[in-house]
């Protein structure tokens, strides 16, 4: 019995309960300490993470290799940036209750199961523990119309996309006769039969629909705008990486040798996120809602790497995903300290004249913006380069070429908010910004500028991952 | 996977068409309705209510026990989600005093 490959998940779980009940049973407001609680669980499960052998457990339901490891590490990390950015942020939005990082806890849980499956089971399980999860998330500031729609929204087409992925399950298992991915993949000829390639079709749909990938992405500006930053935050960074490790481990593994069957499809959608995410923002206004066009953006560069179908492809996509995650947290946290008299200000003319007002908070946000547009030396462009990298090793020039040209574009709307900090008339000071927002800002800065002199083993580690998963 | 009958008279495909009848009426449902949320909630319950009739349909199919256990545990996450769903709606009317879909448009762009 090898129920141990399972630890981490057990203890995070176990911890989830125990931090709920001290959240029910203290007199005092606990959401302080169950914030900081559930940061602590998610170090120490990293730690076991990072301590435990890889292998596969629970009759094929589970597995622990390095691909598993790398990406539930950067879970991880993005899970606890977005807590100590909730910890200022809830306080000034009055939705400090500590049933908030009791479900930030738990549905990472859902992303760790989710990355760790073998089996369709387990990654349904996963998938909807999360899902779940930040239904509440995105609604849980109750009394405000914004928060309450864009959870509305969020959980109807969350759902529609489940469907989607179950149908697919469904037909896959018909077709295949098993759930196992080993399985599976051990049943499948060269050439499928019709549905099967139909409920891949199902599955990658409903997962682009959580990684919101275009066209699934509709969801995803009205979510990113009405929820509470603090939830947009762990939106753009934890689940994402879950939702394409899961893309990733779904076609590599039980569909690897079906590369002609699904190569097409997720061409088609990185090609149609690229542009999505280049031209609809634009006109944008609200930085939330760029953020959320740049999400969709970056998540079509990223899946350049999948559409290669190598080694080389994969490691690209974890690559970007690491440089991802550090920037859209660092460009959360500077989002949560936008605010003028104790109320929170989202518009991008609400920048003006920050590089005189405040010179460090202009920086670093520079900084990502920089990074976002992938202009060396910063971390975004690394991520990109490996992904180009990758494609045009693979012989997909026209990928390469229009990531290359929406890059271009996209640059003009990152810009466009440097320019506004710099070179606009300066309007008034924000208010003073706590310094947690402050370590959370100007460490993912440091970590998007000094990007090449520790990327190595990073870069090592992705190597390794990609490997064990192509296996 | 056989054609073969898994009633007399009845074979898979009438499951699988079936399933794909009511996948098409949750999907049509969702984006079609203009009336108020609760339709959209019975749609999404149509949609899984389909894909169980296609995991009970090849599980009998292929005589193999994992696709009824698969459907059981899709029956207990439709019952969480409807309940979060439900939770969603409710707050929604306390904030809103109407669930029309066409209300639904704070945020647009």
């Amino acid at each position: 019995m090898t129920w141990q490959i399972a630890l981490p998940e057990i203890c995070l779980g176990g911890a989830g309960l125990i931090i709920l009940m001290v959240g029910v049973l203290s007199r005092r407001n606990a959401f302080t300490t169950a914030t900081l609680l559930a940061i602590a669980a998610f170090i120490a499960t990293g730690y076991l993470i990072l301590a435990e052998a890889p292998g596969v457990g629970y009759a094929g339901l589970f597995v622990a290799d390095a691909f598993a490891r790398f990406m539930q590490l950067l879970v991880l990390a993005g899970a606890i940036l977005a807590l100590l950015l909730s910890l200022d942020y809830n306080k000034a939005a009055a939705i400090d209750r500590f049933e908030f990082p009791v479900l930030v806890l738990f549905s990472t849980l859902g992303m760790l199961v989710m990355i760790s499956a073998g089996n369709m089971i387990s990654l349904y399980l996963g998938l909807e523990l999360q899902s779940l999860c930040i239904y509440v998330l995105a609604a849980f500031a109750r009394d405000t119309r914004r928060s309450v729609e864009a959870g509305l929204k969020y959980f109807v087409l969350g759902a529609l996309a489940s469907g989607l992925l179950l149908y697919g399950i469904s037909l896959v298992y018909g077709f295949s006769g098993g759930m196992d991915f080993a399985e599976i993949r051990a049943a499948l000829t060269a050439s499928p039969a019709p549905g099967l390639v139909i409920g891949i079709v199902f599955m990658v749909a409903g997962i682009a629909f959580k990684l919101s990938a275009a066209p699934f992405h509709m969801w995803t500006p009205d979510v990113y705008e009405g929820a509470p930053t603090s939830v947009t935050a762990l939106l753009a960074t934890a689940p994402k990486v879950a939702a394409i490790a899961l893309l990733l481990r779904v076609l590599a593994e039980p569909f690897g040798h079906l590369l002609q069957s699904w190569q097409q499809l997720i061409i088609l959608v990185s090609i149609v996120s690229m542009l999505w995410g280049a031209f609809a923002a634009i006109g944008q206004t609200n930085i939330k809602r760029l953020m959320a066009y740049s999400s969709i953006g970056h998540m079509g560069y990223a899946l350049i790497g999948l559409a290669t179908g190598t080694a080389a492809g994969i490691r690209g996509v974890m690559i970007y995903m690491v440089t991802y995650v550090f920037m859209s947290a660092g460009s959360f946290a500077i989002i949560i300290a936008m605010r003028r008299g104790r109320q929170p200000v989202e518009r991008i003319a609400d920048l003006t004249g920050l590089g005189r007002t405040d010179p460090a908070l202009a920086l670093a946000l520079a900084v990502f913006m920089f990074s976002m547009a992938g202009i060396p030396p910063m971390a975004g462009f690394f991520g990109k380069l490996y992904v180009f990298l990758a494609a045009v090793q693979g012989g997909l020039w026209t990928l390469a070429v229009l990531g290359v040209l929406t890059s271009v574009v996209g640059a003009y709307y990152y810009l466009r908010v440097i320019k506004v900090m710099y070179f606009d008339a300066a309007g008034d000071a924000l208010d003073k910004r706590s310094g947690v927002l402050s370590t959370v800002a100007f460490g993912a800065a440091a970590f998007t500028v000094f990007f090449a002199a520790f990327s190595q083993p990073i870069i090592g580690a992705a190597e390794a991952a990609s490997r064990a998963l192509l296996g | 996977m056989s054609g073969g009958q898994i009633l007399p008279g009845i074979g898979l495909m009438h499951y699988l068409s079936v399933g794909a009848l009511l996948l098409v009426l949750g999907m049509f449902g969702i984006f079609l309705n203009r009336k108020n949320v609760i339709t959209i909630m019975m749609s999404i319950e149509l949609i899984l209510v389909g894909v169980n009739i296609n995991l009970v349909g090849f599980s009998a199919a292929l005589h193999d026990i994992t696709g009824q256990v698969l459907a059981l545990f899709v029956l207990t996450v439709a019952a969480a989600e409807a309940a979060i769903g439900l939770a969603i709606v409710v707050i929604y009317f306390r904030n809103r005093g109407s669930i029309e879909v066409e209300d639904v448009t704070l945020m647009r762009g």
